[in-house]
């Protein structure tokens, strides 16, 4: 459906189970050996689709990353809203005198 | 059955009827449809209480034309004191301690929230498969997909248990799900709805709207929804005009762009047919049609997924198991807690999408795929400027096909995310869009796509309404309904 | 061979706004864990940030200050990172585009002047605290910083010595504090420090490898850390290693730098333009308003001293450390009407001594700029002598009361009458005949005899140059 344009084949990047493990370890997601295969082709087709991006010349083009060009609106220094320490924490996995709790972290 | 804000409004105002006796009926019917799973969670007992307080508010006088209306909200909206999930397991117990705007003025307008409705996890996705709480199921034919990511909240449109439902939009989560359903549905133009409390997927392209049976409806709920948040840097501070008031302008001498790509193969034929018979009808209450290209469009799918996965990737980090929402239950150290609750609490199209966004971002792709995007953003953007330049608005199918079968295209990401190859040209552009019933093939319900001018929604409104006028496509009720 | 030392230095110093830089709650420092932070700081799902137009002001205050590029269009990054401190698995900085560019800071050691670049100066949001003392095997977290306003100063690595660093940072600190900006309070970590330290021969102009160092929040610690980091590297390179590039922590109890034991990953930022903040836009009025309320700046400052005030450069150099300590002596030499080097040796004489001796700052002085210029009048007209000037200081300082009523109580008026003086003195000189006769036949460090028995017949109150003078008179044969 999504039309290739020009006659170029574009190279396809493939996956292999070492870039998934290091994209995985940069998402903190752990998978398993299965879902890494999976992940690997998924990815490599997805990326395949995406790589028709190449196919179209953008050079001089200015990255458009925001619909509203407008510059950013100013909050007043104020102290304002509220704070709930329990209503933030009864939310919260694990805590502990005011805290937050998670397993130790070595320095 | 008719179950429109607008008849609602009336039988309360006249005293046909009561708010609470209204909520009761829809409570009873959303039991009687429970198979659709449509809704996440329904409180009644807040719905009932909430409802009595509102006909007692229109006893002692005031209210607008939403006092006392039922809607469902997209469990993508934070509600303080009732659970949030998002369709996700990372967030199925999560009850925020705060509203998102859009519910705070939906309040304010008096409306009253019976549940939260289905969803793709995290609003990715576009069958509603992806769903940690089991796929909604669409009303005109329950073997068939409703269309996501707001796909429970066009099939309780559609089926009747709520005259309205909140929906949001990052490459067409309302729009292709209401043409799946034979509803309405209306993406603002970015910036026009506040984002604060809508739980977030791609930021620059999130945008949220109302689903209802018509478009007369969508613009008091639009009315109720738009205005400037002092909470989101990214809404726009400019006057919302009164969108209902402005309906019932004749359509003479407005100039549609039948757009030449959308109008094309990928389409399932008998689709195009029903859109050139919609156009016709415009053509007779005095439009012009007038040929447009938008021939960077075709790149737009390639380019949202980088863009929509790549600010995923970011947003949902803070999922991590610390503050709120899932931990996994064992786990060795920090670094092992972070991946088990991340890998446990997400589902497979998340973590995809993850692992895309996290890739384009990472170091040496950066140039080749995120700013790449970002550049055909711009050429995408300007196609429809030079688009409107000739005409007042786009019109073309919301999506390629009718609703298809649960399953059907599961197994392959990429075939699955071709169905947003109308919608994401729209998010890209941050432009206004509305998606309205046009007609049936095979019984299933085809959705046109109207696209305006930033921030001319009024306008797209105006155009839906007076094509509903003179029509009944958006009255038709499923079977068994 | 001869080394020489490279060192950049980056600040962080947190802006002294109310509220936190994108969200409205306090940014009070001590408060109970978790009482300062919100939902948006604690990040929870569909809270979206804000910016504090306070902290674009102080950025834009710094960069004209230090003579840096404002940027008129900055944009907002995020850093993504996972650590539990970090509620939103990214930080909001800058990166590509910040805020401010390309500024000089003039410094001054025992070996002169120099000008250290500024590279860049751009805005971000703390991290909350990990604490993971006494949680029985868990670290806690508390938000409270998290989302507090950082100016991040990064140095071009122009400094050659741990002398001229710390030079660079007190420079840095003065001016921050005298833009208003920070309150430069080390031990809160208001005003922290990392530095980037590496060697090479004399004579190379490549850069060797560097190793950071991090956690050193005294300017002692700055000086001690780099120099036993350069020592390190030196006879690390001398018998034929390398320096590793790495993270180095500062251990200021044994003093010495050693290697951060997390495994070292290179890491991926992934860094890009945060969506929910559009193009940070600074107008043209914004900036000229900025510039109209800009206070003077420490160099200025001291350049007027000396010109205004006949001060030495070094007095200039001291009265000037600090907006207040300058105020404080401007007002004392408004309010006393004297000598302005009279009143600038009791600011950096007896009160500095006396702040030291005590560890306070100058807002917590005793003895106000007003009380002060009281006393130093008094000394300029002759009321009493300087030393005496000093214990009615002290009993000043003990809340006695002002220096006119102190004098009066304690009768320490100065007798500069002359034939007061004369009295004393013939009576001293009568009632030492023996030392007269000495002093008649050429003895005359016997002189230093009699002025000291004047004194102590007239209980100190006698002029002593009248004393004399009067003495040199009478005792002549």
């Amino acid at each position: 459906m999504v039309a290739c344009h020009g006659s170029t084949l574009h190279r396809i990047p493939l996956l292999n189970a070492e870039d998934i493990e290091k994209v995985a370890h940069l998402a903190r997601l752990g998978l398993t050996r299965e879902e890494g295969q999976a992940y690997a082709q998924d990815l490599s087709r997805i990326l395949g689709l995406v790589s028709q991006m190449n196919a179209v010349p953008t050079d001089g083009v200015e990255p458009m990353t925001h619909p509203d060009e407008a510059g950013l609106r100013f909050r007043e220094d104020v102290v304002s809203g509220e704070i709930d320490r329990d209503r933030l924490l009864a939310v919260a996995p694990k805590t502990r005198d005011g805290l937050y709790l998670v397993p130790k972290v070595i320095e | 059955m008719t179950l429109t804000i607008t008849k609602i409004a009336e039988d309360l105002a006249a005293g046909r009827c009561s708010s609470r006796e209204v909520v009761d009926d829809l409570l009873a019917r959303i039991k009687a449809h429970r198979a659709l799973n449509a809704f996440i969670s329904v409180d009644e007992e807040a719905a009932r209480r909430d409802a009595s307080a509102a006909d007692r508010a229109r006893g002692a006088g005031g209210g607008g034309i939403l006092a006392g209306v039922p809607i469902a909200h997209k469990d993508i909206f934070c509600t303080s004191g009732v659970k949030t999930t998002c369709g996700s397991r990372m967030l199925a117990d999560f009850v925020p301690p705060y509203d998102a705007t859009v519910v705070q003025k939906m309040k304010a307008a008096g409306c009253v929230m019976v549940g939260k409705t289905n969803m793709d996890e995290f609003a990715m996705g576009s069958s509603n498969e992806t769903s940690f709480f089991g796929p909604v199921r669409n009303p005109w034919d329950r073997d068939r997909v409703p269309g996501g990511s707001s796909g429970g909240s066009a099939a309780a449109v559609a089926a009747r248990l709520v005259p309205a439902a909140t929906g949001t939009d990052t490459g067409g989560s309302i729009r292709q799900p209401a043409a799946l359903c034979g509803i309405t549905g209306l993406k603002p133009s970015y910036g026009r709805v506040s984002r604060y409390g809508l739980i977030a997927f791609a930021s620059s392209l999130d945008q949220a709207g109302p689903m209802a049976q018509t478009a007369a409806d969508c613009a008091h709920l639009l009315s109720a929804m738009a205005g400037f948040d002092e909470r989101d840097a990214t809404s726009l501070d400019v006057p919302v005009p009164d969108y209902a008031a402005a309906l019932g302008t004749d359509l003479k001498g407005l100039r549609i762009g039948v757009v030449k790509e959308h109008f094309a193969q990928g389409v399932e034929p008998a689709i195009l047919d029903v859109l050139r018979e919609a156009l016709r009808e415009y053509e007779r209450q005095g439009a012009v049609l007038v040929d447009v290209s938008l021939p960077n469009s075709s790149h737009a799918v390639p380019c949202y997924y980088v863009l929509a996965p790549a600010e995923a990737s970011s947003n949902l980090a803070r999922y991590d198991g610390v503050r709120y929402g899932f931990r996994a239950a064992e786990y060795r150290d920090l670094e092992d807690m972070y991946k088990k609750t991340r890998s446990e609490g997400f589902g497979p199209e998340v973590k995809r999408r993850i692992m895309i966004g996290t890739y384009a971002l990472s170091a040496g792709y950066y140039d080749a795929y995120y700013l790449k995007a970002l550049k055909l953003r711009r050429l995408i953007a300007d196609d429809f400027a030079r688009a409107f330049e000739r005409c007042d608005v786009l019109a073309g199918p919301a999506s390629p096909s009718t609703a298809f079968a649960l399953g059907a295209k599961n197994t392959d990401p990429v075939s699955m995310y071709l169905n947003d190859i109308f919608t994401i040209p729209v998010n890209l552009a941050g432009l206004p869009a509305i998606s309205m019933p046009a007609g049936f093939v095979g019984g299933l319900p085809v959705g046109m796509q109207l696209i305006g001018r930033y921030l001319d929604e009024a306008r797209l409104l105006n155009a839906a309404h007076r094509f509903q006028e003179a029509t009944d496509w958006h009255a038709r009720v499923p079977a068994g309904i | 061979m001869e080394w020489e030392t490279v060192i950049g230095l980056e600040v962080h110093a947190q802006l002294k706004t109310k509220s936190k830089i994108f969200s409205g709650a306090p940014t009070a420092y001590g408060a109970a864990p978790n009482t300062q932070a919100n939902v948006v700081d604690a990040a929870l799902p569909g809270v979206l940030p804000v910016l504090n137009g306070e902290a674009a002001r102080m950025a834009a205050r710094f960069g004209l200050a230090v003579g840096a590029t404002v940027h008129k269009r900055s944009v907002f990054a995020r850093k993504n990172y996972f650590y539990p401190d970090l509620p939103k698995g990214y930080q909001i900085s800058q990166y590509e585009q910040p805020i401010v560019e390309r500024g000089r800071l003039e410094i001054t050691t025992a070996s002169g002047e120099k000008v250290i670049g500024i590279t860049r100066a751009h805005l971000e949001e703390d991290a909350g605290k990990s604490l993971h003392e006494d949680m029985g095997g868990f670290t806690g977290i508390d938000l409270n910083r998290a989302g507090t306003p950082l100016l991040e100063i990064v140095s071009e690595p122009d400094m050659r010595s741990a002398a001229e660093a710390v030079a660079y940072l007190k420079t840095l600190h003065t001016l921050v504090r005298y833009l208003d900006i920070c309150d430069g309070n080390m031990q809160e970590g208001s005003f922290r420090c990392d530095a980037n330290v590496s060697v090479r021969p004399l004579g190379e102009t490549r850069l060797g490898t560097r190793a950071e160092l991090k956690n050193i929040n005294s300017f002692r610690f700055v000086e001690r850390a780099i120099e036993y980091e350069v020592r390190r590297q030196i006879a690390l390179l001398s018998s034929g290693g390398q320096v590793r590039q790495e993270t180095r922590l500062y251990d200021s109890a044994r003093d010495e730098t050693r290697s951060m034991r997390s495994k070292e990953e290179a890491n991926d930022y992934r860094y890009f333009p945060d969506p929910d903040l559009p193009t940070l836009v600074l107008t043209d009025a914004f900036l000229a308003e900025v510039k109209e309320t800009m206070p003077e700046l420490p160099d200025a400052k001291r350049r007027r001293f000396c010109a205004q005030y006949g001060l030495s450069a070094y007095d200039a150099g001291v009265l000037t450390a600090s907006r207040e300590l300058a105020r404080y002596y401007e007002e004392a030499v408004e309010a006393a009407a004297v000598e302005p080097k009279l009143v600038a040796n009791w600011v950096t004489g007896e009160l500095a001594a006396r702040l030291n001796e005590e560890g306070l700052d100058i807002a917590s002085a005793k003895v106000t700029a007003q009380a002060l210029a009281g006393l130093v009048r008094r000394v300029a007209d002759g009321t009493v002598s300087g030393k005496t000037a000093k214990d009615v200081f002290e009993a000043m300082w003990a809340g006695e009361g002002s220096a006119d009523a102190i004098i009066a109580s304690r009768g320490l008026r100065q007798i500069s009458d002359d034939s007061a003086i004369e009295e004393v003195v013939r009576q001293v000189i009568e009632a030492n005949p023996k030392q007269l006769a000495q002093y008649r036949a050429g003895e005359e460090k016997v002189f230093t005899f009699f002025v000291g028995q004047t004194m102590k017949a007239s209980r100190g109150k006698a002029n002593p140059a009248k004393v004399n003078e009067i003495l040199k008179r009478l005792l002549a044969p």
